[in-house]
């Protein structure tokens, strides 16, 4: 949770303000630049000219997470990896967003059951917003679950009354 | 040279330190005495005739009854391939390392150390590589237990 949600009484002018700090907010969302697998190949296409995920706003992949609003887990999370991705995701200011893209960063994928090495599921160690099933999942899948996380920004509010989405 | 000479150069030059070799294999393969694998490497890579000067795979197999370290050796002057096999006992392997000889063998031994628990002695950081440092067992082995958590983490 950020520095201003759920400090005010929900009234008209928090209405208004929560549409132009959402527009704002959904309209930007910067990845950081977090390829772990082949899926980060399918990002990569996403981002590049045919897909161009840049028509969201999401098209600044930032070297550092401190300067990211977004978190795409692209590929398959492994124990040595989960480590630092808890601490990548840590680093990021708030407010901060997850995209768990992939069967691998769903659930473990293939390495359900004998993966020794691979963690059942990125949300073990992150909270995650959007899941985006696929092996790899399609560029239009990530661009869906893109706009679904912007759905998603576009119904918080910084009113105390109602609830705000993320905990 | 033909796998054939290959093994009967070690075996006039080794004599009873090579063990079994099976030149008409699809990949001619030669067990040798773990206890001499310097000697024979730095033979296979100077000897004229073999110059064996490019290890292109060492890794670990584990059989249940033993472990053993591969090499696959090839010469890039002559054009000809051998692989080297070491056997060592199960618990507790231990074989010289051949990094003097092969510089790409570090991080191969590495690997074979992470993944098979074989030490390679005299190796200059025998460190794992593929898992984390606080890792316990040794993956790639037959009777391996599968860790129900790390640092945590349920797996």
């Amino acid at each position: 949770m950020g520095v201003i949600e759920g400090r005010f009484e929900d009234n008209i002018l928090i209405t208004s303000l929560d549409w132009i700090i959402n527009w704002a907010r959904s309209s930007s969302p910067w990845p950081v630049t977090l390829g772990l697998a082949c899926c980060a190949i399918e990002m990569m296409a996403t981002g590049a000219s045919r897909y161009d995920i840049d028509r969201f706003g999401a098209g600044v992949f930032r070297p550092s997470p401190r300067q990211s609003d977004v978190m795409i887990v692209a590929g398959t999370v492994t124990l040595k990896m989960a480590t630092r991705i808890k601490r990548l995701y840590e680093q990021m200011p708030e407010p901060k967003y997850v995209i768990s893209m992939g069967s691998c960063a769903n659930n473990g994928g293939p390495y359900w059951q004998y993966g020794y090495h691979v963690l059942k599921g990125v949300d073990a160690v992150i909270p995650v917003d959007v899941y985006v099933p696929g092996c790899p999942p399609r560029p239009e899948s990530l661009l869906e679950g893109l706009i679904q996380l912007q759905n998603k920004i576009r119904r918080q509010t910084i009113a105390k009354t109602s609830k705000v989405e993320r905990a | 040279m033909k796998p054939e000479e290959i093994v009967s150069r070690l075996k006039e030059r080794f004599g009873d330190r090579i063990l079994e070799s099976k030149p008409d294999a699809l990949s001619p393969w030669t067990v040798v005495d773990p206890a001499a694998i310097v000697e024979i490497a730095s033979f296979l890579r100077d000897d004229e005739a073999l110059a064996m000067d490019h290890l292109e795979l060492l890794g670990g197999v584990d059989y249940k009854d033993r472990i053993e370290v591969v090499y696959v050796l090839y010469s890039m002057k002559h054009r000809h391939r051998h692989t080297l096999k070491c056997r060592l006992p199960r618990d507790n392997p231990r074989i010289a390392t051949v990094e003097s000889i092969w510089r790409v063998a570090d991080w191969h031994e590495r690997e074979a150390y992470d993944m098979f628990g074989i030490v390679f002695e005299g190796h200059s950081d025998l460190r794992r590589i593929l898992c984390p440092d606080d890792w316990e067992g040794y993956p790639l082995r037959k009777d391996y237990k599968f860790p129900t958590s790390y640092r945590g983490m349920p797996v």
